[in-house]
């Protein structure tokens, strides 16, 4: 039972982290019918960023802070800008092959100009092993889970409660009368992708520890983050979270209690199973077709 | 196809024929390559371009393809049957993805192919069994035809011609069928062409699992080609390639995927000197294409004569 618990607790940890990124995937989607593939790459070049940084001696915090203003700049005005406007006129394929083009553009270059090794990279919180009975708990995974949480409840009091975030929700729900009711649609879409590059910055931070920085982390981190948008309901930002925890659990449990090999299959299972019966996701309320 | 056009097909198709003439065996060996691909693009061209459908999973099709032809061959049955085998397999395999995925349009048949390949590849390298896992199948035989050996590369680069130019003319007639002209129909306004009695779902999912029995052809070719398979050719990654393949030759253009294959298998041979860098030209190229040429490489003649003739316009 303990055994239960603790990995339970660690996968919620993880998980917190896939929906940190699930989260920006989805608010991308509803905001602008943006499907970004490239979003591993989003939350690898962070954590690339605050590696080059410690190397020229900055303080973690500070290659923390700096990477998400160069993320939000870089992956959020940036990629707006340069790669979305000019392709959303196209509809939607064309920018999902963009994206990917993009994915494979950016692991590479990675790859080519730094390394194409894992990097050790430092824990924001100390990592040791807390005692609560006969449970042994990270106490990294505390702070994940901390700082997760916090960011997704300031997020969702961000959209819930003020202006700026409600006429972010009207955006999503419907673009042509959040224009007819004068809210500054433009502006609303790019705070959305500024919100994407800085909830991948934050998520770079804490996976980074344990998954190691290397070209490719974008691979399963972007795949996980898009199991969890799916499962949890692609429409729905609370999807997100429940999604990413799910994911975090369930490749904890089938990883220790089945098989290591087959680590990812529960999760993908849950996610193929959700896209043939609920389609719509788990918290996800169905879309209608528009005519 | 006006006749100069049919010159020049006929001119390539030749110089095709008489090139592993002038090739090494390397130089044979990429060709026979481009013609596996081709043949899955082909079929790959046939979800994405006509029924105008994403899916991110045609190197799973191809992989299922590659080792069920792989294993069949090393159990002693002769190609003639295994390459049926492979196609009908994965034909049927399209049809139980596909079935469920396409009730609900446009992303969802991409995202249930992407986890279905995620979910080949995890079976591919952890059932040693069958697949045996990473280690993969060695001393895959090249079939024979009426008693002849097709083991050197000159040989069997015919045997996979001849089998691609079926392939293709096959997919012509397809095109131009009543039937082919409904998958185009779908792509450009699904709504009218239901309203006009093409039902959607059999139509879409027929090109769909179409589309997958043509890379389970491709994948048997590809298992005697190599003549050893492992997990690594099956990746997601190599479904995204195979995705660019079409799209960068002009996706729902008969010769797209054919130009999409040659720069695809061709590209890394000519970029060597770039080393690690190529993959990141290839990468930002992709996006530079889709924002200037969303249609792909062989929409610039199109592109080419509309830009005069709004000109001509003009004056």
């Amino acid at each position: 039972m303990g055994d239960f618990l603790q990995l339970v607790i660690s996968g919620t940890a993880t998980g917190s982290i896939y929906a940190l990124a699930a989260l920006g995937f989805t608010l991308l989607w509803q905001a602008s019918g943006t499907i970004n593939f490239a979003q591993g790459e989003f939350v690898m070049l962070p954590a690339f960023a605050m590696l080059l940084l410690l190397a020229i001696g900055a303080p973690l915090w500070l290659a923390f802070v700096l990477a998400c203003l160069a993320s939000m700049l870089v992956l959020g005005v940036g990629f707006k800008l340069l790669v979305v406007d000019p392709l959303i006129r196209h509809g939607v394929i064309p920018l999902v092959i963009a994206t990917l083009g993009l994915a494979i553009g950016l692991k590479n270059m990675v790859k080519a100009a730094y390394s194409a090794e894992a990097h050790p990279f430092p824990y924001l919180f100390p990592d040791t092993l807390l005692s609560v009975g006969t449970l042994r708990i990270s106490s990294f995974d505390i702070g994940t889970l901390l700082l997760a949480g916090l960011i997704v409840f300031g997020l969702q009091s961000f959209l819930n409660r003020t202006m700026t975030g409600r006429a972010m929700q009207a955006v999503a729900q419907n673009t042509e009368a959040a224009a007819v009711l004068g809210i500054n649609v433009k502006r609303m879409i790019l705070y959305v992708f500024l919100m994407n590059a800085l909830l991948a910055a934050v998520a770079a931070v804490l996976v980074t520890p344990t998954y190691l920085a290397k070209f490719d982390m974008g691979d399963t981190i972007g795949l996980k983050a898009f199991y969890a948008a799916i499962i949890g309901g692609f429409n729905q930002t609370r999807g997100a979270l429940l999604g990413g925890v799910l994911v975090g659990i369930l490749e904890n449990l089938m990883g220790a209690y089945v098989s290591p090999a087959y680590k990812e299959g529960v999760a993908l299972m849950l996610f193929l199973v959700v896209i043939l019966l609920r389609p719509e996701g788990l918290l996800g309320k169905a879309e209608e077709r528009k005519v | 196809m006006s006749g100069t056009q049919k010159i020049g097909l006929a001119a390539v198709l030749m110089a095709l024929a008489l090139a592993p003439m002038a090739l090494k065996n390397y130089g044979t060996y990429l060709l026979t390559l481009w013609c596996v691909y081709v043949m899955a693009a082909m079929g790959l061209n046939l979800t994405v371009g006509y029924a105008g459908l994403i899916s991110l999973g045609h190197a799973a099709f191809l992989g299922i393809g590659a080792y069920t032809a792989a294993i069949l061959m090393k159990a002693g049955v002769a190609f003639g049957f295994v390459l049926p085998a492979a196609a009908l397999l994965c034909f049927a395999v399209g049809l139980a993805l596909g079935f469920p995925a396409l009730r609900v349009r446009h992303h969802y048949l991409a995202f249930a192919t992407l986890g279905f390949n995620v979910l080949v590849y995890l079976v591919l390298r952890n059932e040693e069994w069958l697949t045996g896992g990473t280690f993969g199948i060695s001393g895959i035989r090249r079939p024979t035809l009426f008693g002849l050996s097709l083991d050197g590369s000159a040989p069997f680069f015919y045997f996979t011609y001849a089998a691609t130019i079926a392939l293709a003319l096959l997919f012509a007639l397809l095109i131009r069928s009543p039937w082919g002209r409904a998958f185009a129909a779908l792509r450009d306004n699904p709504i009218r062409a239901e309203s006009l009695g093409v039902n959607i779902v059999a139509y879409t999912l027929l090109a769909f699992a179409i589309g997958a029995a043509c890379a389970g052809i491709a994948g048997a070719y590809f298992a005697a080609l190599v003549q050893f398979i492992d997990p690594a050719p099956f990746h997601l990654t190599a479904s995204l390639i195979m995705l660019l393949m079409v799209i960068v030759g002009g996706s729902g253009r008969f010769f797209g995927p054919m130009l999409g294959a040659a720069l695809v298998v061709l590209l890394p041979e000519w970029l060597r000197f770039m080393k690690d860098w190529y993959l990141v030209v290839f990468g930002l190229s992709v996006v530079a294409l889709m924002i200037w040429l969303p249609g792909g490489l062989l929409s610039i003649p199109d592109r080419i004569r509309l830009r005069s003739a709004l000109r001509g316009a003009v004056k």
